[in-house]
């Protein structure tokens, strides 16, 4: 076991450009590797995606092994898997660790046990103990607890969820080494017939969520909330039901079944505030309510809340911030 | 949801203290298996892993159209990760033997890791697609329509293989009640240990074969929110809002 040393970072990208949680996992592996006296080394797989590799060592690795093949262009699980397996049992490092996005979430499962390792889902904390073993902490049933989990195989695996760690600063004066790796493919097992993009919203990277909830009268009424969504720089979020009736689309749904989210500034209106929403959202800066129940769920965990109708508060916030700009 | 034992001399979350019913997500995973069955044949197979008493999940997904249904069951699986929960699921379809398909739901709404889908592929060397809202069989193959991170690929495979679903593949049909009354007399395989191993290696099961550990469960503090509540004041509150966002309270 002590034959593992460093931390890993898996680096995520889509289209040749990295996904931001890697950098945050960077920040994080940095920091713990700094205690622990090791390298942060980062495996970067894609296509036409070497020029990135410097920025994985601006944000904090040492080393930077790069995949650059046409077969690596989007998630192929039998070439994704195969070179990161064989990077680990050559670098063996004792840490590594993917982002918890959908693409991490269904790779680090494969990679964990070809390894033969543990691996712990979703974490929201991570810390080395004293004998330096790693400490991954993540909510369970519901965000009602939340588990210390350590694991005594190596390499000690995690997802992570994105925008809860701190990337740190961008310093391109920082060096560090770029290997590339060569990629012998081997035959995918699945052939893509179709691919299109969905409707581009980043609800999981944004910093300002207006979301509605069964308050709203209409799906059209959704205009309301992304006036005030366009004024601050946010984006429109729902709680399920709304999905569910087709008001709106699946990739704004936040809560426990859709996208778990930690923006600056939450603003729920007309959201009782069920466990699953609350599980999707509390961990936001601020919280706002908007709610004509007073004894909704979501004052709980709100800093403002306003009790009364979503229909008079919203248009009157987006108007007091709109007269304070163009005074 | 709320009443979860964790048992602190073993380190582990005691999951029968949750009651035992079928995980919602796997509900979406039951009713994509029957659907296929319906359209294309074959039989469906319910396989889960718990104490005796999740015998009573077992039935309803036979009330809710699985043909058969096996239940492993042993002391030796407690305490299981996602790691040993995988194995020993693929070691209880590795002695059922002929399959072409395995749907599993997204995640589960205790543990919520949604690895126990991709690592019981990886354990089978089966190819498998995790996020699927959509299926369709074509000229003995798969079509398989998923999302992931803001696109949506739809890709073909061949049988056999594994796909986890999310809520978005289906509604899940209610059972009848004369399908009830059946599942309630069904008779239920039950599996040990000692049925799966050998082959199966012993050691890889339960709390040995778990390379994680829960060994300290905490309650999360709320944070200190402000709770400032305003009530028949909207105007008030509007203000009170906007100077937070002005005064840099609200960071954005």
């Amino acid at each position: 076991m002590n034959e593992y040393k460093g931390v890993m970072v898996f680096a995520e990208q889509k289209e040749g450009r990295i996904h931001a949680v890697s950098f945050e996992l960077l920040g994080k592996g940095r920091e713990m590797a700094d205690r622990l006296g090791v390298d942060v080394t980062a495996v970067l797989p894609g296509n036409g995606i070497h020029g990135e590799a410097e920025e994985l060592i601006y944000y904090g690795a040492d080393k930077v092994y790069v995949y650059d093949h046409p077969v690596l262009a989007d998630l192929d699980m039998p070439n994704y898997k195969n070179n990161i397996v064989n990077l680990v049992k050559e670098v063996k490092p004792e840490i590594l660790l993917l982002g918890a996005t959908r693409l991490g979430r269904t790779l680090a499962p494969r990679v964990a046990v070809a390894l033969d390792t543990g691996l712990t889902a979703d974490c929201i904390g991570l810390d080395v103990d004293e004998d330096g073993s790693l400490v991954q902490i993540r909510p369970a049933f519901t965000g009602n607890i939340l588990a210390q989990i350590k694991t005594w195989t190596r390499p000690q695996m995690a997802t992570v969820r994105y925008r809860v760690m701190q990337a740190g600063k961008r310093d391109t004066g920082r060096k560090g080494e770029v290997i590339e790796k060569d990629v012998e493919p081997v035959p995918s097992l699945l052939t893509i017939v179709n691919k299109e993009k969905l409707e581009d919203i980043d609800i999981a990277g944004a910093d300002v969520i207006i979301s509605g909830g069964r308050g709203l009268k209409k799906a059209g009424d959704f205009d309301i909330l992304a006036e005030l969504a366009e004024l601050l720089g946010g984006v429109v979020g729902s709680s399920r039901p709304l999905v569910d009736e087709g008001w709106i689309s699946r990739e704004h749904q936040v809560g426990f079944s859709g996208n778990t989210v930690k923006p600056k500034f939450y603003i729920a209106c007309g959201i009782s505030g069920s466990p699953q929403h609350l599980a999707g959202m509390r961990n936001a800066d601020v919280i706002v309510a908007i709610n004509t129940d007073p004894s909704a769920s979501i004052f709980q965990v709100a800093d403002y809340g306003i009790i009364g109708d979503l229909y008079e508060a919203v248009p009157k916030l987006s108007d007091e911030i709109r007269r304070r700009r163009t005074k | 949801m709320s009443q979860v034992k964790f048992d602190s001399e073993q380190g582990r979350v005691d999951r029968a203290s949750a009651g035992v019913e079928i995980n919602p997500f796997d509900l979406n995973a039951l009713e994509a298996a029957v659907q296929l069955k319906e359209e294309s044949g074959g039989i469906v197979i319910a396989v889960s892993m718990g104490p005796q008493a999740a015998e009573s999940a077992l039935r309803d997904a036979l009330s809710r159209g699985a043909d058969d249904a096996v239940l492993l069951t042993d002391k030796a699986f407690a305490g299981s990760d996602t790691l040993a929960t995988s194995y020993t699921l693929a070691a209880a379809i590795n002695k059922i033997g002929d399959f072409d398909l395995i749907v599993c739901g997204e995640k589960t709404v205790d543990g919520d890791t949604g690895q126990v889908g991709p690592e019981l592929a990886e354990h089978l060397g089966l190819p498998h697609v995790s996020y699927v809202s959509a299926i369709k069989e074509a000229g003995g193959k798969l079509l398989v329509t998923y999302e992931i991170d803001g696109e949506r690929y739809t890709v073909e495979s061949a049988f056999p293989l594994l796909i986890t679903v999310t809520k978005d593949i289906n509604t899940p049909r209610l059972p009848a009640f004369s399908d009830k009354m059946k599942a309630r007399k069904a008779e239920i395989d039950s599996w040990t240990a000692a049925d799966l191993a050998p082959p199966a290696d012993p050691d890889r099961f339960g709390v040995q074969g778990s390379p994680t550990r829960v060994y300290r469960v905490t309650v999360p503090t709320e944070e200190g929110r402000k709770g400032e509540i305003f009530r028949g004041v909207v105007d008030e509150a509007v203000v009170i809002i906007a100077n937070a966002l002005d005064g840099g309270e609200i960071p954005v």
